[in-house]
């Protein structure tokens, strides 16, 4: 039974294959002999919020990582769009469009909320272009445009170091939104924010979904059970089950290791 | 009434991002007085040329700012970028000094002393290029620059930094001085390029020389202000505060992050190759003495004290620190490195921002509350000048 559970979604996947967004197959990584992510596939459709669940050093942050590049791969393949990530470097990866969120905010203290979203913009992004680029009306417009988006509109004079811990998650939402990216990685986006926030959060994800995709690393089930379209929950570096959230949740393998806590 | 309507055009339609700032103007044309009308007025022109020298250091802080106040690159061997520069220009003024008719005493005439001490007998390919003046105006700027690249394109391709790159760079400048030392007949060793004379035809060594070069180098140093300055307020300069503070998350905005940081290196190698230049012209001679650890070391004290974040700073600190060697070396010569040692520690523990941070935090905000309270009183003016940035 879990064998079938396990197998649906990847024959399901075969037979639309072109279709996928991303494609990871049989993907490895061993650290000195350990293997952090030990074979793992999944399939993510365009337009799809897929969350990656599963207990401490399951290796959900590695394989992000993996994606975007931080940490190359043992073996195995990551195809976006058609195209194999595992030999591009970080910014050639950033620029086929993919974005990433880091679990801790990862933002630029010193510089305003609007100089943070400035760098961000997909423009100028070679040493001669950020030495001319100008800032101009549609640069303006943008950033104006993204910080609304991201509740931070009256907040762009400001120095990024002053923000609140939920606002600086939000702001760095709002620098990969600005590079308007197909596939967006959140590492846990709702840790240590308010309820108040996260529901404000869950509201954003779901308004900027349009157009794209995204993978979330996330331990919050309420918010999970909010957003999930599908669940990938990760044990020991492998693939545990895969579904929708009531699949998942029903499933006995992942009640044993994870919910069940 | 229509405050938040006008504040959010304001913010959209203002140039928020001039090149300069009115207090940063200020500071340039205070700057710019001091050292081309003040000083020249108020010194005699021994003491002149030795501010003179002091300012080509501020070649090197202004890069240390860049380098490593803005991007956090922390380079312990800016000596040998000024010491490149230094000698490229030396080894022009020494050719022309060592004309066949200046020499005809040498056994082989038309080839610089040292060498011929050395017995020799031929001027190394090397020296060539620097028989002409374009060549070596060229060769000042893109010696430096080109070691600068290959230096830093190795280590940061790489992923070193931090201390590490500190380290590497303070080996680089032991290295070149004991290269120097050790090449005597082909770098003139020890004692350094002596000896110079004339730039193409123009006698280097009288007085009124002197005065000019001061002003050449004066006019030089406020245009690599600018060169800076322009930098700084560019988006490059705002990713160089973005690399120094979260590295990752720039290279994961999409950015190739090695190549802004081979830039700022390559730039604080160009500025400090430039004061090398006139170093050597104004003072008449290069040695390793400017090259090796030592002066490395000194020239990012400089900046610190001056204020790592601040281009102004870093020139005020550069001629402080010069000025109180100068005088307390003449009079307690045994003392003056503890002294030294001393001032970076406590710039370090007590004003990590130096001078400028002390003014910036002090007597900035005091001004500007006193500059506010004239300006209340007429209450029309006001609005149009705008708030003063904090």
């Amino acid at each position: 039974m879990n064998a079938a559970l396990l197998a649906s979604p990847v024959i399901g996947a075969a037979s639309a294959a072109p279709d996928y967004l991303l494609a990871v197959e049989a993907l490895t990584v061993s650290f000195d002999g350990f293997k952090a992510v030990n074979d793992v596939s999944f399939y993510v459709d365009p337009d799809e919020i897929r969350v990656i669940i599963g207990p401490n050093g399951a290796g959900k942050t590695t394989v992000l990582d993996l994606i975007c590049g931080r940490t190359r791969a043992s073996a195995g393949s990551i195809r976006y769009k058609g195209q194999e990530l595992t030999r591009l470097s970080e910014s050639a990866i950033v620029q086929a469009g993919v974005g990433r969120k880091f679990q801790t905010p990862s933002i630029y203290d010193d510089l305003t909320v609007f100089e943070n979203l400035e760098i961000s913009y997909p423009r100028g992004r070679s040493v001669l272009g950020a030495l001319t680029f100008r800032r101009d009306a549609a640069v303006r417009e943008r950033i104006h445009e993204i910080a609304e988006t991201i509740f931070l509109k009256d907040h762009l004079a400001e120095r990024a170091e002053f923000l609140s811990h939920g606002q600086k998650q939000w702001l760095e939402i709002g620098m990969l939104l600005i590079q308007d990216p197909e596939l967006l990685m959140l590492d846990e986006p709702v840790a240590g924010m308010s309820v108040g926030e996260r529901v404000k959060t869950a509201e954003l994800l779901n308004q900027i979904i349009r157009g794209r995709s995204v993978l979330v690393i996330e331990h919050d089930m309420k918010f999970v059970e909010d957003i999930a379209h599908r669940v990938t929950v990760l044990h020991q570096g492998r693939v545990l089950s895969e579904g929708s959230m009531e699949r998942v949740k029903n499933d006995p393998k992942v009640i044993e290791v994870y919910l069940g806590h | 009434m229509t405050n938040p309507v006008q504040a959010l055009t304001k913010s959209v339609t203002v140039n928020d991002n001039p090149f300069m700032k009115p207090m940063e103007w200020l500071s340039l044309l205070l700057l710019a007085a001091v050292i081309l009308v003040v000083l020249p007025l108020a010194l005699d022109g021994f003491r002149l040329n030795l501010v003179g020298k002091y300012l080509t250091y501020a070649f090197v802080a202004l890069g240390l700012v860049i380098c490593w106040g803005y991007a956090g690159i922390l380079s312990l061997g800016q000596g040998v970028f000024f010491g490149l520069g230094g000698y490229c220009m030396a080894m022009y003024l020494k050719l022309e000094a060592s004309s066949v008719e200046n020499t005809k005493i040498q056994s082989t005439p038309g080839i610089p002393d040292f060498m011929d001490w050395n017995q020799i007998t031929a001027l190394p390919w090397f020296w060539q290029p620097f028989k002409s003046l374009p060549l070596t105006l060229l060769l000042v700027v893109a010696v430096p620059v080109l070691f600068a690249l290959l230096i830093s394109f190795a280590m940061f391709k790489r992923r070193v930094g931090g201390t590490y790159f500190a380290i590497i760079t303070q080996a680089i400048a032991a290295i070149l001085t004991i290269l120097i030392v050790g090449q005597q007949g082909y770098t003139g060793g020890i004692n350094g390029i002596t000896d110079l004379r004339t730039l193409h035809g123009w006698d280097i060594r009288t007085n009124h020389a002197k005065t000019v070069l001061y002003f050449v180098n004066g006019g030089l140093l406020v245009a690599c202000i600018l060169a800076a300055q322009y930098v700084k307020r560019s988006k490059l300069g705002r990713i160089l505060v973005a690399l120094r503070d979260k590295e990752d998350r720039v290279r994961f905005s999409g950015y190739s992050v090695a190549g802004f940081k081979v830039f700022a290196f390559c730039l604080a190698a160009a500025f400090a190759a430039v004061g090398g230049a006139m170093f050597t012209l104004q003072v008449g001679f290069m040695s390793p003495s400017f090259v090796g650890i030592v002066p490395s070391i000194e020239m990012v004290i400089y900046t610190a004290v001056g204020g790592r974040l601040s281009l102004f700073g870093a020139v005020w600190g550069t001629l402080l620190v010069n000025w109180a060697k100068t005088t307390f070396s003449e009079s307690f010569p045994e003392l003056w490195l503890f002294g030294l040692g001393a001032l970076f520690i406590g710039v370090v523990l007590a004003f990590p921002n130096g001078l400028a941070g002390l003014w910036r935090e002090r007597i900035e905000p005091r001004l500007t509350r006193r500059v506010k309270a004239l300006r209340a009183p007429p209450p029309a003016i006001a609005p149009p000048h705008g708030a003063p940035a904090a």
